[in-house]
């Protein structure tokens, strides 16, 4: 009989059901999720790597001010988004704007932050996501927080909170693990490990056997899985989610995963990583294994493939037509949502922006004269 | 005002404050009492005692311990319709607990365009006076109220307490309610309830004068009075002005009564350089120059770390301190 320690450990390997080639495993061999499940998930994945692709183009043409891709991580950033019921939370990063797209945020809503208009655009309460946070790791304990404070009103939500392999070093990671523990907060705490946190590898994050066993020290279950596996990240997310639904507390679920791009487009990743290193995880790529499969098997066809890609093109084209049109800012902002009554003294200097304005368009006037 | 009657009590400062999270959470059933020690125990000060036995653990309880933890984790729960009170149990250990302040309570309302609210107050027992080793006497305000987003507020009495508490709580936004240690035992007639006139971002004076304002707030009030007091035997008379709240900052009340006298001094336990007291200094000079007869003055506390409990008392303005900084607004110009 195992004991309660060995239930949380991990296994020794990341959870694989699909290998590279698209051929199933022996677990996989046992059981893979639904054939349904799988296509909806690839669809997923199609529109995500579509969405990181138009990202990516709009930084070129100024219209976006930074994009952290996820590119190469799209299994992951569809399964997070995937396993969830309507009533949950997610908690994503700045790298997971792909994950809020695939949960049902509008693509230029979500991408907000990363345009410069505000600092989130979108309603944090209508599809349940949280706003993209940009510090590591301090969403965390946010996470924590709404789970059980749910639970405390007897609900059954789940929180997936989701963090990179650098934000396991911050103290905020170790504290939202213990203090969900302690609480039996229904929180699954998924961590892409894609090898890099900017520059800086894994190994000078941390030396543990995997992230995974960081779980086993808060008395957290922890599993690893192949992050560019879909099938293996539905199967280990939904069943992380399911038991912290059913009353049985947190998981951290480990996915091992790759950057394909580099940290954003202001990064240079050839300056801390091989371009051998680089060709060896494409040719791990997500889409690409479950496609193989799914074809394989006869469940996916020419026909369904190109409604997949035709999906992904109207995102594409919705995110291109939504950044592309010009919204003035309006600097009343600034002061409006500081409190939930500006101050007096945020009123006399919305009053000196106000004021200036005038002056400058006063100016501009007088030149045209 | 409301036109039910006011009940009266008296009561320490601790006892206030309990007696304010205890009627809130009362009322409220999405008030959460949280922090180190404050579940059984009731808080080394004893402010929570009794909530858990009276609420129950869901709603007074202990977390690990891990500031940063319990004002993240009290963020979630403000997200999600609680209305947390999470406590700091000393100034100095609330450090930790900066980022998820400065970058997560105070700005989320703004960075979501007002969508998500944080009714959440972070209680902070706070200064120095009661001999205590070093972390347990830092006057941390000027920190706080540095950031855009979060109300910060320190009464100094127990009737303040109270009532600026129970306002808190009710608020949206997010409070910094810094209780001043060395009036925990100070007692006083605490008018219970709610509906009285808002005290959040509103001064008072509390003692009227003619001759010169001393501005202070916090544990520096009382001995504001005190100095106030011995002035009188001397023959001038000092009004004394209580913030009560630090932000919002209340200059209506402020420059008025430095304008009805012509003379400030500004009093502030926390170090002076760049601290809420300099920037008083700073706005009644801007704003009342034409009215004054002398630089404003400032009493602070020295630029120096808290000192240890045998030394402190060089380090807290002191009667004798106002009195000098008084005697030297220039009344041979007068």
């Amino acid at each position: 009989m195992k004991s309660d320690v060995d239930r949380m450990l991990p296994s020794l390997e990341p959870v694989m059901l699909l290998d590279p080639d698209g051929r199933p495993t022996a677990a996989g061999k046992a059981s893979l999720p639904a054939g349904e499940e799988l296509l909806r998930g690839l669809a997923g994945m199609v529109a995500a790597r579509r969405f990181n692709e138009q990202a990516y183009v709009l930084v070129r043409q100024g219209r976006l001010a930074v994009y952290p891709s996820s590119h190469g991580q799209e299994a992951c950033q569809v399964a997070a988004a995937q396993v969830l019921a309507d009533d949950d939370w997610l908690f994503p990063t700045y790298r997971d704007t792909a994950a809020v797209v695939a949960r049902g945020v509008d693509p230029v809503e979500a991408l907000g932050l990363l345009k410069g208009d505000w600092h989130s655009g979108y309603d944090p309460y209508e599809r349940r996501v949280a706003p993209l946070t940009t510090p590591l790791a301090t969403q965390l304990p946010h996470a924590v927080g709404v789970a059980h404070a749910a639970r405390l009103r007897g609900e059954s939500t789940v929180v997936m909170a989701i963090c990179g392999d650098g934000a396991t070093s911050e103290g905020d990671f170790h504290e939202a693990l213990n203090f969900a523990a302690v609480f039996r907060a229904p929180v699954v705490f998924f961590i892409q490990n894609n090898q890099y946190a900017i520059s800086v590898p894994l190994a000078r994050q941390s030396i543990a056997p995997s992230l995974a066993h960081k779980g086993v020290g808060y008395g957290i279950p922890g599993e690893q899985v192949d992050g560019n596996d879909l099938a293996a990240l539905l199967t280990v997310l939904s069943g992380a989610v399911e038991r912290a639904r059913a009353g049985q507390g947190p998981q951290l679920v480990e996915a091992r995963t790759y950057r394909i791009q580099a940290h954003t487009n202001a990064d240079d990743a050839t300056r801390y990583r091989t371009d051998d290193e680089v060709t060896e995880w494409v040719a791990k790529d997500p889409l690409v294994r479950l496609e193989t499969y799914l074809r394989a098997e006869g469940i996916l066809d020419d026909a369904r493939a190109a409604a997949f890609a035709e999906a992904a093109e109207e995102i594409a084209r919705r995110t291109r037509d939504g950044l592309n049109r010009d919204v003035e800012p309006n600097p009343d902002d600034l002061f409006r949502f500081v409190y939930s009554r500006p101050t007096s003294q945020l009123v006399d200097q919305l009053a000196v922006v106000h004021d200036e304005m005038s002056r400058d368009a006063l100016s501009r006037e007088e030149d045209r004269r | 005002m409301t036109s039910t009657a006011v009940e009266h009590e008296t009561l320490s400062t601790a006892q206030a404050i309990n007696r304010a999270l205890r009627d809130a959470m009362a009322e409220d059933p999405t008030v959460l009492v949280l922090g180190e020690d404050v579940g059984p125990l009731g808080g080394v000060f004893r402010v929570t005692d009794g909530l858990t036995a009276e609420f129950g653990e869901d709603r007074c309880f202990d977390t690990p311990l891990a500031e940063a933890g319990i004002a993240g984790f009290a963020t979630g729960l403000a997200m999600n319709g609680m209305r947390p009170v999470i406590e700091m149990q000393f100034d100095a250990f609330a450090y930790p607990a900066f980022e998820q302040v400065v970058s997560h309570i105070a700005k989320m309302r703004n960075r979501t365009r007002g969508r998500v609210e944080l009714p959440l107050v972070i209680r902070i027992p706070y200064a120095g006076g009661i001999g205590g080793v070093e972390h347990h006497c830092d006057s941390s305000e000027s920190y706080f109220a540095h950031t855009p987003g979060l109300h910060v507020v320190a009464p100094s009495n127990p009737s303040d307490a109270y009532s600026l508490l129970r306002e808190a709580i009710a608020s949206p936004d997010p409070v910094v309610f810094l209780e001043p240690k060395k009036l925990y035992w100070a007692k006083g007639e605490v008018a219970l309830g709610r509906g009285r006139e808002p005290g959040i971002g509103k001064a008072v004076v509390r003692r009227p004068g003619t001759d010169a304002t001393l501005i202070a707030y916090g544990p520096a009030v009382p001995v504001a009075l005190e100095a106030a007091e011995e002035a009188a035997r001397g023959g001038r008379s000092l009004q004394v002005v209580d913030l009560r709240s630090i932000v919002p900052f209340d200059d209506g009340v402020v420059c008025a009564a430095v304008e009805s006298t012509g003379r400030a001094v500004v009093i502030a336990e926390a170090v002076g350089f760049a601290s809420v007291a300099a920037e008083i200094a700073a706005r009644v000079s801007e704003r009342c120059f034409h009215s004054l007869s002398a630089p404003v003055r400032r009493v602070t506390g020295f630029d120096i770390p808290y000192p240890p409990p045998k030394l402190e008392h060089f380090q807290l303005p002191s009667v004798d301190r106002i009195l000098d900084a008084v005697d030297d607004l220039q009344w041979e110009d007068a």
